[in-house]
């Protein structure tokens, strides 16, 4: 059934279809509307799932790994400083092995206080374990939600998944919502592999000394790497079922592209209408939008991305000291490459500023005018700020 | 007067405590009462290491280690999965250090005993960091030496009062506990097993090693934290309700302090403020109980 939706809300409906167990949150701007439409839906019995409000997001995270290892199905949403402050427990949630879902709005980190979209918070936590998905709009939320719990259930890791505040989680979109009899279909009850048991006492997560840690860390690894061939048969299940597919990556006119644009959430729609207008006036151009991000899909990018004459990389993230983080990436999976096209890092949006069409064209010719990117990273659309009255 | 211990133990016989271990003993005293329908979650602490290495452990329950800081939080999780699984019969225990509930897991154990989780939080109290070396935490008590507070910067704050700071949560149930008193102490586990609702047991656990002290004297230790009124052993029902389970000898505090290395740089001033000090808590403890006008 078809209904508008906010982004927000079509987190939550995707939550109750997969009939969850415990939810656990802290509110902060922007995730705040999710855990809203799901209090209500705990409250009024439309899931019934034990909803557990927290006193932080530190808080709500060491409660779901408790309750995960209790063997039920588990869920959160954060962003940004709600991020951060999980940040020891991310890491303890894939080493203990817990399917944990969570809903990730990617906000801006302080200071200055903001509370706009920039995925910084989100690709800090690349290295916690965490399988992460980037969504472009409502309807890929929701669908990706429901992926994740298979996902997540199958190998063994948690996953988050990511879409950009107000952009997507505040906007209002015409939304499939499956029917709860094919989304059981597709979503089994959860079957988890092990579980603390008056039965069968066991100690989880116990002193590992160095003659085990390695092999269990390599255990993820490997769980990790699953990930690349069994979320392609998950999503390949789901559109059986709705018909619906994504990809860990979704190429757009790149088979004969000569400058392919690499963006991820809710820049790729703009940039969607952007090639096809530059194609309309004779412009090789490719996008190709990142879902997938953890673990990183390198083959995928080595075979779309190597034949390309240039790559622009668009990153609304920064690590300071480095360049974007989606150009970092992009550019460790080509090096290997006899021969690469060189690959240009833009940095935009970052704090939520609006990145249009008008912006991503200046990207698109920019790349083209240059032979070579003359830096590593090129901010766009920096502007003179008087810091005296904050206009610019 | 016999003493009924039940004859059931819930550790097996090794584990990597020191000798001498409070600890360890208050664990095997809890587990008796507690029974193997128990799951213990275990935020970093001496326990952790006692607990015994993958793939290996002490307990014949089930236990989820977990993060410093998670103790009040994880133990939320547990019950509430248990509560979704219909399973009433399980008991969920936080069993923590001084540290993980004094400091650096406070918040977390506020957050649930302000929801009113339905669980037992045990802190073992030996006074400070223990397992990383002997630092001070705000456990510590007036006048200790450890690690972090040598030579003349031994600790100068009082130990904070974790039972108070609970009952102003009006938790149902808080008591405190010594290792030296097997009897009080499991009546109050049994007690606390029966009441619904978020339980704190505050349980005295001397520490050989870092109190600087023969392992063959730990429990004569105990008994005169007791004795002395340094730890009083009482209860408090629903946040007001005080009794207090043993009317000590009164022992001078030196007694107690001469004993142990950790305080033996204190003089004699400094012992006489100590023993203002604790006079002052126990006539306040007094009052509370409605003993004293």
């Amino acid at each position: 059934m078809k209904k508008v939706l906010e982004g927000s809300q079509a987190v939550a409906e995707a939550v109750r279809l997969a009939k969850v167990s415990v939810i656990s949150a802290y509110p902060i701007t922007p995730q705040t509307h999710i855990v809203e439409f799901l209090s209500e839906y705990c409250s009024d019995g439309r899931l019934s799932a034990r909803f557990l409000r927290v006193e932080s997001e530190h808080s709500a995270l060491a409660a779901l790994i408790g309750a995960a290892s209790s063997g039920v199905r588990t869920f959160t949403a954060t962003s940004s400083q709600g991020l951060a402050l999980m940040h020891e427990l991310l890491h303890w949630t894939s080493g203990a092995r817990l399917p944990v879902v969570m809903v990730e709005v990617n906000r801006a980190l302080a200071p200055g206080w903001n509370i706009w979209t920039d995925q910084t918070d989100s690709l800090a936590q690349r290295d916690t374990g965490w399988i992460q998905l980037y969504c472009e709009n409502s309807q890929e939320t929701l669908d990706t939600t429901l992926q994740a719990f298979r996902l997540a259930e199958l190998v063994n890791l948690p996953v988050m998944v990511v879409l950009d505040a107000f952009y997507l989680s505040h906007t209002y979109e015409p939304v499939d919502i499956p029917e709860q009899e094919l989304v059981d279909l597709f979503l089994p009850p959860y079957d988890p592999k092990f579980q603390v048991d008056t039965k069968n006492p066991c100690a989880f997560g116990s002193l590992v000394l160095p003659n085990a840690y390695m092999e269990m860390r390599h255990n993820i690894a490997m769980a990790m790497e699953e990930v690349l061939s069994r979320f392609p048969e998950i999503e390949e299940e789901f559109a059986g079922i709705f018909g619906r597919r994504y990809g860990p990556v979704e190429p757009i006119a790149c088979d004969d592209a000569e400058i392919i644009l690499v963006t991820s959430g809710t820049v790729t729609s703009t940039s969607r209408q952007v090639i096809q207008d530059l194609r309309a006036r004779g412009e090789k151009v490719g996008l190709l939008k990142v879902k997938l991000f953890r673990p990183f899909p390198s083959e995928m990018f080595r075979r779309i991305l190597g034949p390309a004459k240039k790559v622009a990389v668009i990153d609304r993230n920064f690590s300071f000291g480095a360049s974007g983080i989606f150009a970092q990436e992009v550019r460790a999976a080509l090096c290997n490459l006899p021969s690469h096209p060189p690959i240009f890092g833009y940095i935009a949006g970052i704090g939520g500023r609006d990145v249009t069409t008008d912006t991503l064209e200046e990207i698109y010719w920019q790349t083209k005018k240059d032979e070579v990117p003359g830096k590593e990273s090129i901010w766009i659309g920096l502007q003179e700020v008087d810091h005296a009255t904050g206009s610019s | 007067m016999q003493l009924e211990v039940p004859e059931r133990e819930y550790m097996y016989p090794g584990h990597v405590a020191c000798p001498g271990c409070g600890a360890a003993i208050a664990m095997r005293l809890f587990m008796k009462v507690m029974g193997e329908k128990t799951i213990i979650v275990l935020p970093a602490c001496c326990w952790s290491i006692i607990a015994g290495a993958y793939p290996q452990s002490t307990l014949q329950v089930p236990i989820i280690h977990s993060a410093f800081e998670t103790g009040g939080a994880v133990a939320s999780g547990v019950r509430a999965a248990l509560d979704i699984k219909g399973d009433t019969e399980t008991t969920v225990v936080t069993w923590a250090g001084d540290g993980g509930t004094f400091d650096i897991g406070f918040q977390a154990l506020s957050g649930a005993v302000e929801r009113n989780e339905d669980f037992i939080y045990v802190c073992y109290d030996n006074e400070a960091y223990m397992n990383t070396g002997i630092q001070r935490s705000s456990s510590t008590p007036y006048g200790a030496w450890t690690t972090t507070t040598p030579g003349q910067e031994w600790k100068k704050m009082r130990k904070k009062n974790i039972v108070e700071a609970l009952v102003a949560h009006r938790i149902p149930y808080a008591a405190t506990a010594n290792i030296a008193f097997p009897e009080d102490m499991m009546r109050k586990v049994q007690k606390a097993k029966e009441i619904k609702g978020a339980r704190f047991l505050h349980v005295f656990a001397s520490c050989p090693t870092g109190w600087r002290i023969p392992s063959e004297i730990s429990v004569k230790i105990a008994r005169m934290a007791v004795q002395t009124n340094i730890f009083p052993l009482y209860e408090v029902e629903g946040g007001v309700k005080y009794t207090i389970n043993h009317t000590p000898k009164e022992y001078p505090v030196r007694e107690y302090f001469k004993l142990q290395g950790r305080f033996k740089h204190l003089t004699d001033s400094d012992l006489a403020q100590i023993q203002e000090m604790v006079n002052e808590d126990w006539e306040l403890l007094l009052r509370k109980a409605g003993k004293h006008s």
